[in-house]
């Protein structure tokens, strides 16, 4: 048991966005968030690192209430990669992945907080790049780039806002390679915002589906069937076996689907959403 | 593979730090060159013996009395002006964020002008009394605080976005400008005379007392700005990121703000105004070293100080017997050199 979610709930001023969040991911796993624009996948991740303070229920981590945690001491346990982020002055790719140091260290960068980013960077194979301005680097590549920023710290959980949405599919397969990769070796609890349901089926240990605030369904793979995309996501889709896993082929928008009805009543709750408790293990 | 790393990186840091050593030495020679030149030169054996405190009195009080105080104030003005806009820019997340654009040197200038109308044009003139002679300086810091409250106000309560306090800036600028102009347009020639005075900015009027005070506020706000030099480097990758690496990011754009309007404001109160170093030093260095916030707040204030000590020096000299305002060089150097930065730098941000 790593990060525990129970009750969590937000809203942005009368809207409100989670209602009742529970989950735990667990060391070593990575945990894909799915659900429809507007369904509080981005929000829930915010309020797991605190950018966004919850309305209630309570996170904890290794036990410790994350609400408690000084900033610090925060940021060095829980790592961020937003979902966009744009600079108004140029920097290295070296000094982008330094700043994830800071939490770590005195007023300026130390010996040992260099020698880090050295490590990670030629971990993740953009060591070539440690001068380079970011601005010129590709999607793909600033993607690694914060990614880097991210882990550079060691922290015990990773939290991804849509890392791949921008990327071609090669940079798709090699930033979730890395993840995943960092995720097995530090035996880190990754926990990640993803709109391409093949990419979460293929890479993540199990995927949590958001519907209207509230987890909708949760487990390996593949609870995501025909059924669980239409009361989701209102799209019609065949799923497929394809080499063991799961592979979605969306067809159609669903007629009358909870997609309609939540564009004309955000807060009518479906039929038979299934209240979410991950407690395997 | 570490290799290219090594190089990669360590490449940079010498660069940057040899930026620094060599500004700060450039600076030392345009100091000694500025005492040393002017209606009268001291030749530099003499030069250093006044220092020393021996020499010919003429060359004591010259050095002493005249170009010691200027020089120190021209370094503690540009350094200061410089440091501010630094820190405006990386707070505001904008290239145009300074002094001058968000308003603070046009409130400062009103309020300088308000008491010299209230009170007569004695006031800040170094004779009279301590009140007289302070009470210029006091009123414009006052005003540009008020500039710089509101635009605080804005932050703390209504959550301002940096776009939103550039706007409120450049509006408060020209609202304090309108002002200004109706002061202005209601005093008599002779207060006029003393308002636009003091509005050229000169570094040459500065007391002492005055010069120690300023040195002493730019070096603790420069102290600050290093020491909190990585939490701006953070800052400038976005308030997300920044929060998510543990930097509380209200209490560090506030504090900065107001501790670069405080100097701002003390330096405009002190030596009226003085356009475009906050806003050209920084992005010099941001051309040469890059736009890392640890190096750059420092550099600025090396770059900053050089600046203003070359421009006060050649304001002294270029018309001799005539001792221009370098306020007035600066606007002439500073929007051309501005200018071809942004146009030729384009790339570096």
């Amino acid at each position: 048991m790593t990060l525990e979610i129970r009750g969590l709930q937000f809203a942005y001023g009368e809207e409100s966005v989670l209602d009742g969040i529970d989950f735990t991911a667990e060391s070593g796993e990575l945990l894909g968030l799915l659900g429809p624009n507007g369904s509080g996948k981005s929000t829930l991740l915010q309020c797991c690192t605190r950018l966004l303070e919850p309305d209630g229920g309570e996170e904890t981590l290794e036990g410790d209430r994350v609400g408690d945690l000084p900033a610090d001491e925060r940021a060095r346990r829980i790592g961020y990669v937003p979902q966009t982020e744009s600079r108004t002055f140029p920097a290295s790719v070296f000094e982008t992945v330094l700043q994830g140091r800071r939490p770590h260290g005195g007023w300026t960068p130390s010996v040992r907080d260099r020698e880090a980013v050295e490590v990670t960077i030629e971990r993740l194979g953009i060591d070539e790049l440690a001068a380079r301005n970011v601005s010129e680097l590709s999607g793909g590549q600033r993607q690694k780039v914060r990614l880097g920023r991210a882990i550079v710290g060691d922290p015990s959980v990773l939290l991804l806002d849509e890392p791949t949405s921008a990327l071609d599919l090669k940079h798709r397969l090699e930033v979730m390679d890395l993840l995943v990769e960092h995720v097995r070796e530090r035996d880190v609890t990754g926990l990640l915002a993803i709109h391409d349901l093949n990419l979460a089926a293929r890479y993540c240990d199990r995927v949590a589906l958001l519907a209207d605030g509230q987890i909708h369904a949760v487990g390996a793979p593949d609870v995501l069937t025909s059924e669980t995309v239409r009361a989701v996501y209102g799209v019609e889709a065949s799923v497929r076996e394809h080499r063991d896993r799961q592979l979605v082929v969306p067809e159609q928008p669903a007629t009358g689907s909870r997609a309609d009805v939540q564009s004309t009543d955000r807060t009518e709750d479906a039929p038979g959403a299934v209240e979410g408790t991950a407690t395997d293990d | 593979m570490t290799d290219t790393v090594t190089s990669g990186h360590r490449e940079s840091a010498p660069r940057r730090v040899g930026f620094l050593g060599g500004v700060a030495a450039l600076l030392l020679i345009t100091s000694v060159v500025a005492l040393a030149i002017g209606s009268v030169r001291v030749p530099l054996p003499d030069l250093f013996e006044a220092l020393a405190g021996g020499g010919t009195e003429l060359h004591r009080n010259i050095v002493w009395r005249n170009r010691l105080p200027r020089v120190l104030a021209a370094i503690a003005a540009g350094g200061g002006l410089a440091v501010a806009g630094a820190a405006m820019q990386t707070i505001l997340r904008n290239p145009l964020g300074a002094p001058y654009t968000l308003g603070i040197s046009q409130a400062a200038a009103f309020g300088a002008a308000l008491s010299i109308l209230l009170t007569g044009v004695g006031a800040g003139s170094s004779r009279g009394g301590l009140l007289a002679t302070w009470l210029t300086p006091i009123a414009a810091f006052m005003a540009g605080m008020v500039s710089t409250g509101v635009i605080l106000a804005l932050v703390t309560y209504r959550r301002a976005t940096p776009e939103t306090m550039i706007l409120t800036g450049v509006a408060l600028g020209s609202l304090f400008q309108a002002g200004l102009t109706l002061l202005q347009y209601f005093a008599s020639d002779t207060e006029v005379a003393a308002i636009v005075y003091w509005t050229f900015g000169d570094v040459g009027l500065v007391g002492w007392s005055r010069v120690g005070l300023m040195l002493a506020v730019v070096l603790v706000a420069t102290a600050y700005f290093v020491r909190h030099g990585w939490d701006y480097d953070v800052l400038d990758a976005g308030t997300s990121t920044a929060r998510s690496l543990g930097v509380n990011v209200e209490s560090l754009r506030i504090r900065g703000m107001a501790i670069a309007s405080l100097v701002t404001a003390l330096i405009v109160s002190f030596v009226g105004i003085i356009g475009f170093v906050g806003l050209v030093a920084p992005h010099i260095v941001r051309m040469v070293i890059g736009g890392t916030e640890r190096y750059l707040l420092p550099a600025s204030v090396l770059v900053g100080a050089t600046l203003l000590v070359v421009a006060d020096t050649v304001a002294r000299t270029v018309l001799t017997p005539v001792v221009l305002p370098v306020g007035i060089l600066t606007s002439f150097i500073g929007a051309p050199l501005f200018i071809s930065l942004v146009i030729e730098g384009r790339d570096y941000w």
